[in-house]
């Protein structure tokens, strides 16, 4: 009823139900495997006691849906008007927080307003996609201009530097989404394949050995110079194919040196948790090994509701934050999680769908920011809860506790979804 | 492969980038589909596929209680305990719980251990698990419990267990009654991981482990929820999956106890058995192994040191010589032998055979014996020529064929007797004894080169015949039914029930007419009445036996009586063997006697006999061996 009545305001449009009946699913279902994660069996609390977290939630998720509804009564030019001042005003918080900021679990990413803690770093990104979005759709930008690209960067990285500079390396990971972006938007997919390239070579560096590798390497550019006429037509490309397995070997030995050398123990931790969790199960194993054993152990359908015993007991660390899934995963089994991946599936290439029916660029640009935000957080989330990347606390967007996580992914699809609702009211 | 075919040969190499470049939304749309399959595959193959992760999941969060039932006590025929449980209280630790926040020196103390042996005990709790509980000190009495207690709670870690174990207030029986233990890995394969894990107790030997399925009960589960820190947080699926223990059934044992008190009494410092059977049901009255060994001593906490002691005993407490010693049954064989040779005619109750000790060497004052004195006078001449007539029949014209039919022929009526073979006596371990066949004659000799003059040994029970004391006894109780036996057993009601298992119903002929069997009676009678079983003798009642003197190579003879009282309608009979002692009617007869009258009257008429056999000490003062010419007599 509310929508409708928000909509009645602009007569010509209105938000995309689809879009705001998957948002409000997953919140709901965030909210009951909160209570799940921490539902002790032995003291039958409710759903609703705000001493538990998950009465917490509900909190958030009431202030969540005021805060919608607020954003849907800003005017839709607001945000590419405001959107360099937003993205300043966040930068000097989040240099604010460095100067004063509360320290939680070696972050120091908190800032306290009363009795709430608050993680500017979680608004950051939403800032961050704003002011990409509108330096973006200005007409002079082109992608294939070198500096648009580095002011580009330039907009990405200086709030990143920031979160990284808080020793919040997860949150930072996650301003690499922003490639995506640039890409639709005409990067050279160059680019993009390095990335994707990097992160291969990297993850094989942790898993075989490098001596094994850089033979591979330079026996599969052999082949490939062998049985390709255009490559051996040219002497130049010869060499550009033996120099490419060259520098793979050179990032195969380099791998090494950096999880040794650069990295702090605890990531170091993570990342070998990843290749081989068994190695010290009980030590810097436990997250990944428990996370598994948790969701392996939900079977086909399921325990069913309150009835894991691997989350509940305290088996799986963060079990109603970073590791939310393993309750859906262990009590609603492999069908629960299929749901749980449809919905977000479901809502990622919607908002793709109604980006690419935007009249005006920044919209667009805005949507896919969305999109590919949401799918950084989702990809290394539930990665991470079954052992396919290291653990990296970000949170499941809608689903993990907390109140910036969801007030901050509230804000960052409402925004969309209010441009979205008055797409018509642009001049194409 | 084809892929990679036309990426490699791509004629303008810009395939793959023209590709990048012109669907840029549908490449972006791809990768989110992407991740989200490898996800859903990735799941199902933990989820779905990889079962192990379950058990990891149950391992965590499911602890796995055994409620231990409340094993069957044994009671006496007259409902008079033999076992009992007692409780005694287990001291469980979970070592990362653990706290020391007393006094550890005083907390040693009381257990019995010093500071070592307690890290050395901890470091073993924590090798098994930390969070997992697991006995720190098996079995403590009250008294150690009680000082305990008051000091637990400033050890929080420990808790302690309470558990049953075995107790026999009149400490008798133990051969009879066995006992238990914890259960050998190698018996856990063998029953099977369903019923038993390590740790349990089960019956080791005797009752205890014959009627272990009984006395066991059915064990109960319960599975209760831990959370990380090993804290329960209630009952798995509400209790879905418990089961509740049921107790063990309780047995009655057929023993009467005052005559297993007396008989194990009369046995003391006497290596040798006491079988007493009441012939009318086969229920053992009286069953003793000497020497024995107070069954509380494999009770406890002292279990391992104590069988320790036990085994290393050179005079075999733990062998159950009723059950598994094996002798050559001597002279009283020469009642089946009687028995068989008056069935089958070769001999009538007026046969007279002179006492040709040329032949034999013989005893007492006889010259020639018809049936009845031949039995009484136990003479050797007098077998000799029955088995001589029983082995030549001339049921073949070749004197060496017709050994083999006859043998084979009489052999098939001694079996009929529960000899050579076990007689299913509800005990684990029965020994058969031995009872050649014809074939192992065959074997030894040759086909055709054996006959009478080989194996006339068997005619007075030597040779190659063995013979376990619960034999004997069974052989007691088919003279005294005058031809019959039922299977001897040690139980006679289990749980409510006042029945036995079928094998005990079951009676066993012997295929030999009565009449035969009063004719030997008569001669049982003179053995006692003016024979050499008369230390047996009583004015209360009429006692039948036989008298046997096992010939023993490495020492003093084997000394045997078998019999059985009253005369008419018998309620007892009975075989007591004591080793390296001398004649049967030195030693066996008259324990025999005491026996009888203790079952029968319920008092001992001739206390000096008695005094005769208790002051007696073979152990500490053994018998010397008979000078050789002696042997030989019955």
């Amino acid at each position: 009823m509310i929508l409708q009545n928000l909509n009645q305001r602009n007569g010509t449009s209105e938000v995309d139900l689809p879009s705001a009946v998957l948002y409000l699913l997953l919140i709901m279902l965030g909210w009951l495997n909160i209570f799940a994660a921490v539902y002790d069996p032995e003291l039958h609390p409710s759903i609703f006691d705000l001493g538990l977290n998950c009465g917490k939630q509900m909190l958030w998720i009431g202030t969540a849906i005021v805060l919608l509804l607020v954003i849907m009564l800003i005017d839709h030019r607001f945000f590419e008007t405001f959107a360099f001042i937003i993205y300043g005003a966040l930068c000097v918080v989040l240099i604010g927080v460095l100067i004063g900021g509360k320290v939680v679990a070696g972050s120091k990413s908190w800032i306290e307003i009363g009795s709430f803690a608050i993680q500017p770093s979680e608004f950051a990104k939403m800032a961050t996609a704003l002011a990409v979005s509108a330096f973006l759709s200005q007409q002079y930008v082109k992608m294939d201009n070198m500096k648009s690209i580095m002011t580009v960067c330039a907009i990405m990285f200086f709030p990143a530097l920031l979160i990284l500079a808080q020793n919040d390396t997860g949150s930072t990971l996650v301003f690499s989404c922003f490639f995506l972006v640039l890409y639709r938007e005409g990067m050279n997919p160059t680019v993009l394949v390095i990335g994707v390239a990097s992160a291969f070579l990297f993850i094989m560096a942790l898993i075989f050995d490098k001596i094994y590798l850089s033979i591979s390497y330079t026996v599969i550019s052999i082949i490939f110079i062998l049985y390709n006429r255009n490559v051996r037509r040219k002497i130049s490309s010869v060499f550009i194919v033996l120099g490419i397995a060259l520098i793979s070997s050179g990032i195969t030995y380099s791998v090494d040196f950096f999880v040794n050398n650069v990295l702090q123990k605890h990531q170091q931790n993570r990342i070998k948790a990843l290749i081989n969790p068994d190695a010290d199960p009980l030590g810097f194993g436990w997250n990944v090994t428990q996370s598994k054993i948790a969701i392996g152990s939900g079977g086909f359908i399921g325990k069913g509701f309150l009835e894991g015993t691997q989350t509940k007991f305290d088996f799986v660390p963060e079990q109603h934050t970073d590791f939310i899934f393993c309750t859906i995963g262990e009590e609603w089994g492999w069908l629960g999680t299929l749901f749980l991946i449809g919905l977000f599936l479901s809502l990622f290439l919607r908002i793709i769908y109604l980006a690419e029916r935007q009249r005006s660029n920044f919209a667009r640009i805005y949507g896919y920011c969305v999109a590919s935000i949401m799918f950084f957080h989702f990809t290394v989330n539930i990665g991470m809860t079954i052992g396919l990347f290291p653990v990296i606390g970000i949170p499941l967007p809608f689903f993990s506790y907390g109140g910036s996580s969801l007030w901050s992914f509230t804000i960052l699809l409402w925004i969309f979804l209010n441009l979205d609702a008055n797409r018509k009211q642009v001049l194409g | 492969m084809l892929i990679i075919k036309k990426l490699l040969n791509q004629e303008n190499g810009q395939w793959l980038s023209n590709i990048m470049k012109e669907n840029r939304v549908l490449i972006l749309q791809g990768i989110f589909i992407l991740v989200a399959f490898v996800f859903v595959v990735k799941l199902f193959i933990i989820q779905v596929i990889d079962k192990s992760y379950e058990e990891e999941a149950a391992q965590n969060a499911i602890q796995r209680i055994t409620e231990y039932p409340y094993r069957g006590i044994i009671k006496d025929r007259k409902g008079k305990l033999l076992v009992a449980n007692t409780g005694v209280y287990d001291l469980m630790i979970i070592p990362k719980k653990l706290r020391l926040n007393g006094d550890l020196l005083s907390f040693c103390n009381f257990l019995g251990i010093d500071t070592i042996e307690f890290n050395l005990r901890l470091k073993v709790a924590k090798k098994y698990s930390s969070v997992k509980p697991s006995v720190f000190f098996e079995q403590m009495s009250d008294i150690k419990f009680a000082h305990i207690q008051d000091l637990l709670s400033d050890f929080p870690g420990f808790y302690v267990q309470a558990r049953t174990v075995r107790n026999y207030p009149e400490s008798v029986a133990a051969s009879a009654l066995g006992y238990i233990g914890e259960i050998s890995k190698e018996k856990i394969n063998l029953v099977g991981k369903d019923n038993y894990k390590s740790g349990d107790y089960i019956g080791i030997s005797g009752i205890e482990s014959f009627y272990e399925n009984e006395l066991r009960g059915v064990r109960g589960v319960k599975y209760v929820m831990v959370n990380v820190r090993g804290e329960e947080k209630g009952r798995f699926k509400n209790g879905a999956y418990d089961t509740a223990s049921v107790p063990g059934k309780d047995v009655i044992a057929s023993i009467d106890l005052d005559l297993q008190k007396y008989a194990e009494k009369l046995m003391k410092n006497k290596v040798g058995s006491v079988v007493a059977i009441e012939p009318s049901t086969g229920e053992v009255l009286a069953f003793v192994s000497a020497p024995n060994y107070d069954p509380n001593l494999l009770t406890g906490e002292a279990f391992s040191q104590n069988y320790n002691k036990l085994v290393h005993d050179s005079l075999k407490p733990l062998f159950n010589r009723a059950l598994m010693a094996q002798y050559p049954p001597g002279s009283i064989f020469k009642t089946i032998n009687g028995l068989y040779a008056l069935q089958n005619d070769i001999i009538d109750t007026t046969t007279i055979f002179p006492c040709n000790r040329g032949i034999i060497a013989c005893h007492g004052k006889h010259c020639s014996a018809n049936f009845t004195t031949s039995i009484q006078f136990s003479c050797n001449p007098y077998y000799w020529n029955v088995f001589k007539k029983i082995i030549n029949q001339g049921k073949s014209g070749n004197y060496f064929k017709d050994a083999k039919i006859c043998y084979d022929h009489w052999r098939e009526h001694v079996v009929k007797f529960g000899l050579g073979g076990k007689t299913e006596i509800d005990l684990p371990n029965e020994k058969k004894g031995i009872l050649p066949s014809s074939n192992y004659y065959d074997k030894v000799y040759g086909q055709n080169r054996w006959a009478f003059t080989t194996i006339f040994s068997l005619g007075i029970g030597q040779g190659e015949l063995s013979i376990t004391p619960v034999q004997m006894a069974n052989v007691a109780c088919i003279l005294a039914n005058r031809g019959y036996y039922y299977a001897p057993h040690l139980v006679k009601g289990i749980g409510r029930k006042d029945s036995v298992i079928d094998t005990y119903t079951k009676k066993h002929e012997t295929g030999i007419e009565q009449k035969y069997y009063n004719a030997i009676v008569n001669g049982m009678t003179l053995v006692v009445r003016s024979g050499t079983g008369f230390l047996a003798r009583s004015k209360e009642f009429i006692g039948c036996g036989k008298t046997g003197t096992v010939e023993n190579p490495h020492g003093a003879d084997h000394s045997v009586f078998i019999g059985f009282a009253p005369r008419d309608n018998p309620k007892i009979a009975i075989a007591v063997v004591v080793e390296n002692s001398g004649f049967g009617a030195e030693w066996a007869a008259p324990i025999s006697g005491l026996l009888f009258a203790k079952y029968l009257n319920h008092k001992i008429e001739k206390d000096w006999v008695e005094n005769y056999i208790l002051k007696r000490d073979f152990i500490r003062d053994p018998a010397k061996p008979k000078p050789k010419e002696r042997h030989k007599r019955g």
